[in-house]
């Protein structure tokens, strides 16, 4: 049974310079204690994914399709339902430990508040409660911590804070938007084995968006790559990691410099990311596909299933596209 | 010292050392000030077409050191010789003169172009200002040369800054840079602020004007992926103080230092199984605060293989074949 069920989602921004569709289509699920990365590069839809499911776009943003929580549909709710869902099922990470935290109220006020609104816990115990999660995300000295203000902690510390003030409900699902790419790669490597634990010790099931294939896959289950707001390709980590199956992937995969193979050259994918004001018919990435042909250009691939629990959407067979690479 | 190389290195750093005087809070004002040591006791060398990378993690002083090599920030001991010459030593007018050949690309590509010029006006300013004696017609003719040598348009040489993604203003900081045709280009994490697909664009870009024009370079970053596939020579800093430095090969190859282990295991690696397979020498607990830094060696506090005498005296540099290595313990680790 899955946890989370997302069908069709669209999300789409009304600017001055007319409607811009931010996410096209998206379908992925997540099963409990499972988790699903979601990749791609600045722009291309991956944290207006998270904040559409949780009702947090900006005004001029509206969400379409269909996000089945438990089997509840999650999208568009009014606020005072979405409020029982966030903290309590849903809880999110942001990127930012520096400005995620009110700098103005001590870290144990401002984890208890979230047991007293959500649980109704009184604030002795909701201040116990606080302290045993800043223990179990092994923040040092946590009794002290408690009475700190946010800038008086480190990065690190900062979004362990984070992680704990999202945990304290145990919700059944985390949404992690780049939860590392602000840390230092010992601290990321800190942070990340934490969650890994947290992951099993609670069974949590944890979104990660990232645009760092390393993290994706020390951690995933399932990714999910997005271009412009598309799907490019989804499926279980190993198949995404050494058998991608469209030309985006490969591209992403080749691209990166390895620490463990030094000395090869790296291959580039040519162009910029498309603007998304003005994305034409055909596929979004076809510009700076190396396979693209006319019929690219004019079409956009359709998802298709193909193999054990994948989708791409790409016109190449993927037949051919092995030969691609 | 690493092994002298027959000709006379480009730029060369001894014990170079960095102080930042920090106000304390609430401190009255006869009250002295905290000293900050930014940057240690560094001593490097850099020979001409070379690529030195300098990692490690943010306060650990590496944007210090490159600006102290440059004299965009003064150096409270240590000299820095640059073609033999004492930088210094040198007079306003020469130092600016000297500057020709050094230039540098910064981490944020946007911010470090002025909104309000042109892009021509930008990638000119170098030339109007430290060859002012060029006709406007021939730096015209440069800046377009060199748009088109690092894959932009000529034709955008009158559109602004905003108009033109990360990457591209990458490329437009790169070619202020190179304009001048300098022997030496020092680079801030010039791309840790673009998307994958852009920084191996980025990256390449860089190798190839440095093959063409015989480009040294120092790439500061964090991310020790880039810095092994770019650098000859590395450089590891940590609290200000070098820890490892040599050949790029040996370095990641067979890291000696503690902490340049556990940094390497610590980068992510994309590929799951040997990912997952992989043991990560974790480090505990935060970089100390660089106004109090721990006695002896800096790393003690959070080194695995940390003995008592490690507080008593701070290990220097010590080479063998060319590769340095600031711990006495080395075997243990």
């Amino acid at each position: 049974m899955n946890l989370l069920e997302v069908k069709d989602l669209r999300v789409l921004f009304d600017t001055r310079d007319g409607e811009v569709v931010a996410v096209n289509d998206l379908n992925f699920s997540v099963t409990p204690g499972e988790t699903l990365g979601i990749v791609g590069e600045s722009g291309s839809g991956k944290s207006q994914t998270a904040f559409s499911l949780l009702g947090l776009l900006a005004r001029n943003g509206r969400a379409s399709g269909s996000a089945r929580f438990r089997g509840e549909e999650i999208l568009n709710l009014p606020e005072q339902r979405l409020n029982r869902i966030r903290a309590q099922e849903i809880a999110m990470i942001f990127q930012d430990p520096m400005t995620s935290l009110n700098p103005y109220r001590k870290i144990g006020p401002q984890l208890s508040e979230v047991l007293e609104l959500h649980k109704g816990v009184g604030r002795k115990e909701a201040l116990a409660q606080s302290l045993a999660m800043l223990d179990a995300v092994k923040i040092p000295e946590a009794a002290k911590r408690l009475d700190s203000y946010p800038h008086e902690l480190s990065g690190g510390m900062r979004q362990r804070v984070m992680i704990a003030m999202a945990l304290l409900c145990q919700p059944k699902l985390l949404i992690a938007d780049e939860p590392t790419t602000a840390l230092d790669v010992t601290v990321q490597a800190q942070i990340l084995k934490l969650l890994d634990e947290l992951k099993k010790e609670f069974n949590t099931a944890i979104v990660l968006i990232t645009h760092d294939l390393g993290v994706v896959a020390g951690l995933c289950d399932k990714v999910l790559v997005m271009y412009a707001g598309r799907t490019m390709e989804y499926g279980p980590v190993e198949d995404i990691f050494y058998n991608p199956s469209h030309p985006y992937t490969q591209g992403l995969l080749h691209a990166v410099p390895r620490l463990d193979i030094p000395g090869a050259a790296l291959a580039t994918i040519p162009g910029n990311p498309p603007n998304l004001q003005e994305l034409a018919a055909g596929c979004p990435f076809w510009q700076r596909c190396s396979s693209a042909t006319e019929h690219c250009q004019t079409d956009a691939p359709v998802l298709e299933t193909f193999g054990e629990g994948r989708l791409r959407a790409c016109h190449l067979e993927s037949r051919e596209l092995l030969e691609v690479v | 010292m690493p092994e002298k190389h027959a000709t006379d290195p480009l730029l060369e750093a001894s014990d170079l050392t960095v102080h930042f005087d920090i106000k304390r809070p609430g401190a009255l004002p006869w009250r002295g000030s905290d000293s900050l040591c930014a940057v240690d006791g560094v001593s490097l060398q850099l020979q001409a077409g070379e690529t030195l990378g300098v990692v490690g993690e943010s306060g650990c002083g590496k944007s210090t050191l490159a600006r102290a090599l440059m004299r965009l920030v003064p150096v409270t001991s240590g000299q820095v010789t640059w073609l033999g010459k004492d930088l210094s030593g040198l007079s306003a007018a020469e130092l600016r003169d000297s500057r020709k050949d050094m230039q540098m690309i910064f981490q944020d590509p946007i911010a470090s172009l002025n909104p309000r010029m042109t892009v021509g006006d930008s990638i000119a300013e170098p030339l109007r200002s430290l060859c002012p004696e060029l006709p406007r017609d021939e730096v015209r003719a440069r800046v377009k040369a060199m748009m088109e040598r690092v894959g932009l348009l000529p034709n955008l040489i009158n559109r602004y800054p905003h108009e033109f993604s990360g990457g591209q203003c990458q490329r437009i900081g790169i070619a202020r840079a190179l304009i001048l045709e300098p022997k030496l280009v020092i680079c801030d994490e010039p791309v840790s602020a673009l998307d994958v697909s852009i920084q191996a664009q980025i990256v390449n870009l860089l190798q190839e004007l440095q093959r063409e024009m015989g480009l040294a370079l120092i790439f500061i970053a964090h991310d020790l992926s880039v810095v092994r596939h770019i650098s000859d020579q590395v450089l590891v800093m940590y609290l200000g103080n070098a820890v490892e430095y040599g050949p790029s090969t040996s370095v990641f190859e067979s890291a000696r230092h503690p902490y340049t282990k556990a940094l390497l295991s610590a980068v992510p690696v994309p590929d799951p199984r040997l990912e997952r397979s992989k043991s990560v020498q974790l480090l505990e607990g935060d970089l100390p605060s660089p106004i109090n830094p721990p006695s002896g060696c800096v790393f003690r506090t959070r080194c695995p293989v940390a003995i008592q005498a490690c507080a008593a005296s701070k290990p220097s540099l010590q080479y063998t074949s060319g590769h340095g290595v600031a711990c006495p313990n080395t075997e243990i680790a």
